[in-house]
């Protein structure tokens, strides 16, 4: 196991590159620049600025300096928020995405996986119903309009919540976002586990287990519930990793200062370092993620080996 | 035990009434939750480019003269100035009492050094051309010439001359922008780019940085070091970027913010209704406009580009389309600077339906018809508005034979083609006021201007430009001429002006001291609450 994940880790490393490599190129192949801009500047001013960060250099000299900038762990200067680096913005805004998507993610998987079952347990019954037309609600309802809502009912109306802020990271901050960015996920790991576990019960080691007088509470957590739980541990992988690594949406309704805004306000603002920097850590989510999933599935499902 | 337990509670006591001490203020602070619609960029003045961060400058350091909470000019770290009678030397006495957060005296020579920082080509200032009518500031700027070389000298700690090329009267005014505010040399000497960051940053004004965390809030305090800090109300100031403008009216509402420069104006009608006077919408120095490619056929012709701008209904745009949280708008500067005349389109009074007539007219004689319609695209930044302005311009010259394609783009890809002098028919754009002076608007359109999307040229505008500049010394005949030129720029219809800006505020009935003005500036200093 040791010698696979030291494999894939090591096989990441190519895959970063050319992620990186086409990034970068991708980005100064858009139209514009960081310096453009409402008010225009005059071409001494703006060659000012492109020898300050060095975008006068031929483009693979500039491609040259940031990989070697990158080894060395540095990302950079942000060209819009030339009092922060690229490093500096993360420091301050990962560890909030990060708090925000695992309350999500903790919450998406506990709730979705009990209502799940709940529904494969009550097929074609209220309880079932019930659940799917939560679940079908919650995950077509766009995230735009279920975090006003929350904003209105709980932060106006009833007065319960703040309507936005980090509040220096106070729980009552973290409620309506993180329930906003798990009501989706709820829904699809639902359905995903009552479609699962479905099958699991319907599967000859169930009906054996049943047949042996094994009691329900058994059947269903002991042994229905390990088979059902796999597309759960692979729907995680991605999921943790756009989960992590912040929403442009919920970030912006709420005023949340994560790093998920940063993703598309830097490619708006052609801040070249930043959308690289951004680029990097969901690379590195998501190949760190992937990753897990594949170990987890040897954990859970016994049949699985990667030796 | 008993002994023990004894010693516990005297222990305890003793704690709680510790904390007690620790955790009650001697006095209740004041705090100014300030709402702004984007983040700061920088709160560096020297790296400073957009109207967000230029409260937050303001409240941090102060320049030789500033603003009142009207826009008046008034003494700032300067308490008096002469000027030669040339018009091109200008001696500052700077306050005694002026003093830098850490309580160094704030001197002429900083002020020497941080002219020269914001010309000096490795800071890459974006508004290092507020100084450039200071003699040699652009050739510093541009890598002609040597810093020692610029018309700013220190005669002696309190006294700070500058030279300037040639008469401006409007100088004073740029001297307001935080562009042109002194930086603490010293600091930067010492902690290098870490200057900037809180808890580090000396600055002059009546706040220091005491937090910023991007994207959620940066907190201002008192500077007790502040020469008039005695006046000042606020204890705390938070600048609090709220971008969903949806969700700051919640926040409004809800009490987490006192005041918020930018609502929603699709909502306008409602939110007067909802918060009544709380709501404040009037004029500000800004021209919406399109820009028209006047080096281009047909476009290089002077009668169309008029029937095409005398046919917009700009009543319907502002109305309608902006819900009346713009003007119509008929010459390139806008009302409210005082002793100017704006120059306007000659067919401002005339009704709609007349001026559609007379463009109509004129769209025949040159061969256009809704058979044989004038082919015309309208580029335009990602914005709602900016869209169902084009639409509703597609729509309004239709019927005339104007055949009308929207080409939209992000605002980096618009302004990089605009830039480029790419090729296109019309293009939107905008102008904000940096200076309160007509200049600032009438600049744009010159020649030589990188704002000159129109490729507009004309020797005569170029000459009357000249001849206000040259009445420097005299502003009532400078402001006659500016007017002048103008009208030629109108007459040529050098660019489409299409709306004024308004600005559009929502302050709590709690906050005293923010006061209407046309440039939209609220120094915190002069802001109180209740």
């Amino acid at each position: 196991m040791l010698r696979y994940v030291l494999r894939r880790l090591l096989t990441a490393i190519p895959t970063l590159f050319v992620i990186v490599t086409m990034a970068f190129f991708l980005m100064r192949v858009a139209p514009g620049g960081p310096f453009n801009q409402e008010r225009g500047l005059s071409p001494e001013i703006k060659a000012n600025l492109e020898a300050q960060f060095g975008l006068d250099d031929p483009l693979w000299l500039q491609f040259v300096h940031y990989l070697g900038n990158l080894l060395r762990g540095n990302f950079g200067p942000s060209y819009n928020m030339p009092d922060f680096t690229v490093t500096e913005l993360f420091a301050k805004g990962l560890p909030i995405s990060v708090q925000l998507g695992a309350s999500a993610l903790v919450l998406a998987l506990l709730l979705g996986s009990v209502l799940g079952t709940i529904a494969a347990l009550n097929q074609n019954k209220l309880g079932d119903y019930t659940v799917i037309a939560l679940a079908t609600a919650g995950s077509t309802i766009p995230t735009f309009v279920i975090a006003p809502v929350i904003q209105l009912l709980f932060g106006l109306t009833w007065k319960l919540l703040p309507i936005g802020g980090w509040g220096d990271g106070a729980f009552i901050n973290k409620v309506g976002p993180a329930l906003t960015l798990a009501l989706p996920q709820i829904a699809i790991v639902a359905r995903l586990m009552r479609g699962s576990m479905i099958e699991s019960l319907r599967s000859h080691h169930i009906r054996t287990a049943r047949a042996l007088g094994l009691s329900d509470w058994s059947v269903v957590v002991k042994h229905a519930l390990r088979g059902a739980i796999l597309p759960i541990v692979s729907f995680t992988g991605p999921a943790a990793a756009a989960l992590l690594t912040g929403s442009v949406i919920v970030e912006t309704i709420f005023s949340i200062p994560g790093v998920g805004r940063y993703f598309v306000d830097a490619a708006l603002n052609r801040d070249y370092t930043l959308v690289m920097g951004t680029v990097v850590v969901i690379a590195i989510f998501t190949i760190v993620f992937n990753l897990i999933v594949d170990v987890m599935y040897a954990v859970v499902d016994p049949r699985v080996r990667y030796d | 035990m008993m002994r023990n337990m004894l010693k516990a509670t005297v222990f305890a006591t003793t704690m709680a009434l510790a904390a007690g001490t620790f955790y009650t203020p001697a006095f209740a602070e004041t705090v100014y939750n300030r709402g702004s619609a984007a983040e700061a960029e920088t709160v560096d003045p020297h790296k400073t480019s957009t109207v967000y961060e230029a409260d937050i400058i303001r409240d941090l350091f102060q320049g030789l003269v500033m603003h009142d909470q009207k826009t008046n000019l008034i003494p700032g770290a300067a308490e008096s100035w002469t000027v030669s009678d040339d018009g091109t030397v200008y001696t500052f006495k700077l306050r005694k009492d002026g003093l830098w957060s850490d309580g160094t005296p704030v001197t002429a020579d900083d002020f020497v050094y941080s002219f020269r920082r914001l010309e000096d080509p490795a800071t890459a200032a974006e508004y290092a051309s507020m100084l450039y009518p200071v003699k040699n500031a652009e050739e510093v700027n541009t890598k002609k010439g040597k810093p020692e070389d610029m018309g700013v000298k220190a005669i002696d700690a309190n006294t700070l001359e500058v030279t300037l090329k040639a008469p401006t009267p409007y100088f004073l005014e740029m001297l307001t922008h935080q562009a042109t505010y002194p930086v603490n040399k010293a600091s930067i000497d010492k902690l290098g780019a870490d200057w900037i960051k809180a808890g580090n940053l000396v600055s002059n004004g009546a706040y220091t940085l005491a937090e910023w965390v991007p994207n959620d809030h940066m907190k201002l305090v008192k500077n007790p070091k502040f020469w008039d800090a005695a006046t000042v109300k606020m204890d705390v100031v938070n600048y609090i970027p709220t971008e969903d403008r949806s969700s700051a009216m919640k926040r409004f509402e809800a009490g987490e913010l006192d005041s918020y420069g930018d609502l929603p104006t699709e909502q306008l009608a409602d939110l007067k209704t909802k918060f009544g006077d709380q709501v404040r919408v009037g004029p500000y120095l800004g021209t919406y406009y399109y820009a028209i490619k006047t080096d281009k056929a047909p476009w290089d012709n002077v009668e169309l580009r008029n029937a095409i701008s005398m046919a917009i209904d700009r009543d319907f745009l502002a109305e309608k389309v902006w819900q009346n949280s713009m003007l119509p708008g008929y010459s390139m500067v806008p009302p409210g600077i005082a002793g100017y005349t704006p120059a306007m389109a000659k067919y401002a009074d005339m009704p709609q339906i007349d001026r559609e007539d007379a463009a109509k007219k004129i769209l025949e004689k040159l061969g256009y018809t809704p058979e044989h319609p004038l082919k015309m695209e309208i580029r335009y930044n990602t914005s709602e508005n900016h869209k169902n302005t084009a639409v509703a311009i597609q729509e309004q010259l239709k019927p005339l034979g104007v055949d009308i394609t929207l080409l939209n783009t992000d605002t980096k890809t618009h302004y990089s083609f605009l830039e480029q002098k790419g090729n296109y028919d019309v293009a939107r754009a905008a102008w904000i006021a940096d200076y309160k002076d007509p200049e600032t608007f009438l600049g744009i359109t010159r020649k030589a201007s990188g704002n000159n999307y129109s490729s507009y040229v004309s020797p005569a505008y170029e000459a009357a430009m000249d001849k206000a500049a040259a009445a420097g010394g005299k502003p009532e005949e400078r402001m006659k001429d500016l007017t002048e030129a103008e009208r030629i720029l109108v007459d040529d219809v050098g660019n489409i002006p299409l709306l004024y800006y308004s600005f559009h505020d929502i302050v709590s009935s709690k906050l005293h001291g923010f006061d209407d003005n046309v440039m939209d500036i609220h120094p915190s200093r002069f802001i109180s609450k209740d």
